[in-house]
C-alpha cells in the first residue's frame, strides 16, 4: 500500500467513445488520487485500452470529461463550450503523463540511452549532459544500466519494456499510464517488468495500470476497477474485490483467470 | 552409444554425402561459352574501332558532356526530392486542400510522358511570353517578359525534377506509412510535437525503405537526362557523343564512350547509395551496439564479441552471411 492522499489527480467523468457506429466506451468514471496505483482488469474488447488512451488524447473524447491535475484534457472551456486544443497544446498536457505500451514502441534507430534522452533533450530543451546523466541514473534504476548503447533489436522484450518505462519516467510525469504491459512478455521475463512498476508505485507515482497480472493488483494496487462491455461494472480495494467479486460477471472472469 | 552418456565427449559427425548438382555444371559450361565467343568478337570484329573508343572517350566535348550531365542529375534529383517530401506531407496532412493538391500533381506528371513534359518546358517561354502579377481576371499590377538565358539548362532541370518529384513522392509516401504506428503514438504520449516527431522519428526511419529505390530512380535520372535534347538542351553526353558520332560517321564506337561513361557514373552512385544505406540501416540492419562511452562499450563488447571483430562484414551482405 503507498501513502495516498486523499486529492484526485485523474478525474474521468461520463467518458464515452464511439469508433464510427461502434460504442466501445458506455460512460466511464473513475478517480484517481494523488500516489494511488489504480490497476483495471477486463476480458479483452472491453474498453480498458480505449478508456486509458483517452487520458492523453492518443484517442479522441466522443463524449464526457477527463481532467488530470485539475486540467481539462484536450479541451478549453469558453462560455460553457468546449473548443478543441491545438496540437502544441495537447503535446503540452501530454508531457505530464507517461505512458508504457503493450509493443515497448522504442525508437529502434536510437540506442536504449538516446530512447531515454531524446524527449527531455528535444521536448524540454535540456542540455545533453544533463539528458544523459538522468538518463544513465534510470537506466541503473530499472536495472538496465549496462545497456546503454544497445538498440532495441539487441534487447529481450523485457529489457525492452522497462527501458521504455525509463523513457517515460525521463519527462518526469505526475502520471503514469501501463498499457498491459507484460501482455507482449514471455513469462520469464515478466517479473522484472512488474518489479520495477512496484518499485515506482512505492516512491509514491500515480499510475493507471491496465493488466492482466491480477498478482500485481493484489499486492500494490489501491484500487481494482473490473471493466466488461465499455462500463465500469465494479470497484473498490483489490483485496476485497478479488477475495469477494460482488457481480456475476466479476465473479466469471475473475474464475478463469484466477 | 557411449557418446550419447557423456555430454563432453565428441559426436560422431554424420558426414553424409551431398546432393550433386550437374546442372550447375552444364549452365556454367553454356554461359562461360557465350562469354568467350563475346570476348574474342571483341578483339577481333574491326568494326568496334576500338581507336577511335580511344581517341574520343576523353574527348573535351565527352568529358564536358559527364559533367553536364552529372549536373543535370544531380540538379534535378534535388529539385525532386525537396518537391516530393513536401508533397508526401501534404498527402498525409489534415488538411483537405493539401491533400488534394498533391494528389493531383502527381497525378499530372506521373501521366504525361516526360519527353512531351521536356518538350512544354522548352516552349515554355513561346506559352507564356509574359508574366503577369496580378489577381486573376482583374488588373495586372506588374508585368515582365520571360526569357531563358541558360540555353535551356533551367527548362530542363524543371522538367526533369519536376517529372521525378511525382514519382519520389509515391515513394515517400510509401515510406512513411511503413512506419508502425506505435511509433508516432510513443512521440505524441511523450509530448513531442508534429514536425519533431516527423524529422526524428518517422523520418529517420523511413529512409530505409525510401533509400533503394531512390538510389534506383537516380541511376535511372542518370539516363533521362539523354532526353534533354527534346528541350533542346546540347551540352550532355548522349547529344555531345551523338554529335562526334555523326561528325565522323562512326556511331558505334562512341555510343561505346557513352555507355562507358553511363557505366562509370552508376557504379560511382552505387558505392554512395550503400553507404547512405548503411548509415539508416542503424540499430535494424547491423547489430553492433553503438559505442556510446566507454563503459557501454565494454559492456556490449562483452555481450557480443564475434560481432564486435567484423563489424565491417557483418553491415556488407547480411543475407550472404546468414547462408
Amino acid at each position: 500500500m503507498t501513502i495516498t492522499t486523499e486529492q484526485p489527480l485523474v478525474k474521468i467523468e461520463g467518458l464515452h467513445k464511439y469508433y464510427g457506429t461502434h460504442h466501445v466506451l458506455r460512460g466511464i468514471d473513475l478517480t484517481v488520487n494523488q500516489g494511488e496505483v489504480s490497476v483495471v482488469i477486463g476480458p479483452s474488447g472491453s474498453g480498458k485500452s480505449t478508456m486509458l488512451r483517452c487520458v492523453n488524447l492518443l484517442e479522441t473524447i466522443s463524449a464526457g470529461r477527463i481532467s488530470v491535475g485539475g486540467d481539462l484534457i484536450g479541451y478549453r472551456e469558453v462560455k460553457g463550450r468546449l473548443h478543441d486544443l491545438k496540437t502544441k497544446e495537447i503535446a503540452a498536457q501530454r508531457r505530464e503523463i507517461g505512458m508504457v505500451f503493450q509493443r515497448f514502441n522504442l525508437f529502434p534507430h536510437k540506442t536504449a540511452l538516446q530512447n531515454i534522452m531524446e524527449a527531455p533533450v528535444q521536448v524540454k530543451g535540456q542540455s545533453k549532459a544533463v539528458a544523459r546523466k538522468r538518463a544513465l541514473e534510470l537506466l541503473d534504476r530499472v536495472g538496465l544500466g549496462d545497456r546503454a548503447g544497445h538498440y532495441p533489436s539487441q534487447l529481450s522484450g523485457g529489457q525492452q519494456q522497462r527501458v521504455a518505462i525509463a523513457r517515460a519516467l525521463a519527462m518526469d510525469p505526475e502520471l503514469m499510464l501501463f498499457d498491459e504491459p507484460t501482455s507482449a512478455l514471455d513469462p520469464e521475463l515478466v517479473g522484472d517488468v512488474l518489479n520495477v512498476m512496484k518499485d515506482l508505485a512505492k516512491s509514491g507515482m500515480t499510475m493507471i495500470v491496465v493488466t492482466h497480472e491480477i498478482g500485481f493488483a493484489r499486492e500494490v494496487g489501491d484500487r481494482l476497477t473490473f471493466m466488461d462491455g465499455g462500463i465500469v461494472v465494479e470497484s473498490g480495494d483489490p483485496r476485497e474485490v478479488l477475495a469477494n467479486p460482488q457481480h456475476p460477471r466479476t465473479k466469471e472472469f475473475l474464475s478463469r483467470v484466477l | 552409444m557411449d557418446s550419447h552418456q557423456d555430454p563432453h565427449a565428441a559426436p560422431v559427425l554424420n558426414n553424409a554425402v551431398p546432393v550433386r548438382h550437374p546442372g550447375r555444371w552444364i549452365s556454367a559450361i553454356i554461359i562461360v561459352g557465350f562469354l568467350l565467343a563475346f570476348l574474342q568478337s571483341l578483339f577481333t570484329n574491326p568494326n568496334f574501332r576500338w581507336d577511335v573508343v580511344g581517341t574520343y572517350i576523353l574527348d573535351t566535348k565527352v568529358v564536358q558532356g559527364v559533367v553536364w550531365t552529372l549536373f543535370l542529375t544531380f540538379a534535378s534529383m534535388v529539385l525532386a526530392i525537396v518537391l516530393a517530401i513536401l508533397l508526401a506531407f501534404m498527402r498525409q496532412s489534415d488538411n483537405p486542400v493539401f491533400r488534394w493538391s498533391s494528389w493531383t500533381w502527381v497525378w499530372f506528371f506521373r501521366g504525361t510522358p516526360i519527353y512531351t513534359q521536356l518538350l512544354f518546358w522548352g516552349l515554355a517561354t513561346v506559352l507564356y511570353p509574359t508574366i503577369v502579377l496580378g489577381i486573376p481576371f482583374g488588373p495586372a499590377t506588374y508585368t515582365w517578359v520571360t526569357s531563358d538565358p541558360t540555353h535551356g539548362l533551367i527548362p530542363a532541370i524543371l522538367g526533369l525534377g519536376l517529372n521525378e518529384s511525382a514519382y519520389l513522392a509515391e515513394i515517400f509516401r510509401a515510406g512513411l506509412k511503413s512506419v508502425d504506428q506505435g511509433q508516432s503514438e510513443a512521440a505524441e504520449a511523450l509530448g513531442m510535437t508534429k514536425g519533431k516527431i516527423m524529422r526524428r522519428i518517422i523520418l529517420p526511419q523511413a529512409m530505409r525503405v525510401i533509400v533503394p529505390p531512390t538510389g534506383n530512380e537516380t541511376i535511372g535520372m542518370l539516363k533521362t537526362t539523354s532526353l534533354v535534347l527534346a528541350v533542346p538542351f546540347t551540352l550532355d553526353l548522349t547529344f555531345a557523343t551523338n554529335a562526334l558520332a555523326n561528325r565522323i560517321y562512326l556511331p558505334i564506337p562512341l555510343l561505346i564512350v557513352a555507355a562507358f561513361w553511363y557505366l562509370v557514373i552508376t557504379s560511382i552512385l552505387m558505392v554512395g547509395q550503400h553507404f547512405i544505406e548503411a548509415h539508416y540501416g542503424k540499430g535494424v540492419d547491423n547489430r553492433v551496439p553503438a559505442a556510446i562511452n566507454p563503459a557501454a562499450a565494454k559492456a556490449s563488447a562483452a555481450v557480443a564479441p564475434s560481432a564486435n571483430a567484423e563489424p565491417d562484414l557483418k553491415m556488407d551482405f547480411p543475407e550472404e552471411e546468414a547462408k
